[in-house]
């Protein structure tokens, strides 16, 4: 629901980033996001298309890298994968968990023509 | 002409996250406590911040609200000021939450120096405002009754990143089927020992532990 506000910001940390290694044009962005984040990837690239017209990142192409989320128990040190919905520990039934991964929400780096 | 791979490794929401810091230090200079207040529509954030403002008033604080909508009514505001205190309404034009920068506006048009607490009603909605920043120093959730016992395990993320959750409307716990044990066991995941306040606005039960708790934060 908030992925133009997102977009942008993408785009934002993009072209000052470029700008500033003097690019003439940016040609890929590097996302990485956990699953965690509640983020649609179609939708990110539908305003991309859009905002990043006339800009440094126009035609620019997006790579997502989802990282899982991994959770342990606080427990049982029992580490495992979420997949479906959340649960408690799969090992202990405990509901003392901590999420490793899967917060991630940010661009990690760009490819440049200058 | 050369291709080079740059790396940056922000996070994307880098620049609200620096404007909700400048928000909190603002606040936190004018000796201010703040709160974004989080809810599905119809949870009853209005009448929890109204019955809010009674309890307060007796004891001669200053809150001011800011109220945020997608559309541009003045319900909410009229209401706030109607109970003695100055809002500030935010139409954010359909986004479906506050950010730090439409904090910061509603901050420039609120009597900062004679307040003590600022509550920010946020735009009704457990997705979005998750991931927004506002700069105030408690982020504090409402969950009615009537919403349904499986709303931690739809909407994890809200819950993930709350210092107090409020369970309103247990008045009508005999007339729903609502498991509180199964509703609890979510939160505890997502947030193991989460302070919570089960209260009913409507018959005020469980509603002064609740104000024990924000005076001794005010005080």
């Amino acid at each position: 629901m908030h992925e133009l506000a997102v977009t942008e910001s993408v785009l934002d940390i993009a072209c000052k980033h470029a700008q500033k290694a003097q690019a003439t044009k940016v040609t890929d962005i590097y996302l990485v996001i956990g699953r965690l984040s509640s983020i649609v990837d179609d939708s990110i690239e539908f305003y991309w298309n859009i905002i990043s017209k006339d800009t440094i990142c126009e035609e620019a192409q997006l790579h997502f890298n989802r990282v899982p989320a991994k959770l342990v128990c606080q427990e049982c040190a029992h580490e495992y994968i979420l997949e479906g919905d959340l649960t408690a520990c799969q090992n202990c039934q405990s509901v003392n968990i901590r999420v490793l991964s899967g917060d991630e929400f940010h661009l990690e780096s760009i490819e440049i023509q200058r | 002409m050369t291709q080079n791979r740059i790396k940056i490794v922000e996070n994307i929401l880098n620049a609200n996250d620096h404007l909700a810091n400048e928000n909190r230090r603002r606040l936190s200079q004018h000796d201010i406590f703040s709160i974004n207040l989080m809810a599905s529509p119809g949870s009853g954030k209005t009448s929890f911040i109204l019955a809010t403002i009674k309890a307060l008033i007796a004891d001669a604080y200053q809150i001011g609200v800011i109220e945020g909508d997608t559309a541009p009514v003045t319900i909410d505001s009229d209401k706030i000021n109607a109970a003695g205190m100055p809002a500030v309404q935010i139409n954010t034009g359909g986004e479906c939450h506050l950010d730090a920068v439409m904090v910061e506006n509603a901050l420039n048009q609120l009597p900062l120096d004679a307040l003590d607490l600022v509550i920010v009603e946020n735009v009704g909605n457990l997705i979005c405002p998750a991931a927004w920043q506002l700069g105030t120093h408690s982020n504090i959730l409402i969950a009615s009754v009537p919403e349904g016992d499986d709303k931690p395990y739809k909407y994890p993320n809200i819950y993930r990143g709350l210092d107090v959750l409020i369970i309103n409307k247990i008045d009508l716990l005999p007339y729903i089927d609502f498991d509180m044990d199964y509703f609890r066991r979510g939160v505890e995941i997502l947030n193991p020992g989460l302070r919570s306040f089960p209260v009913s606005c409507t018959t005020g039960e469980g509603i002064d532990d609740w104000f024990h708790w924000l005076k001794a934060k005010l005080s």
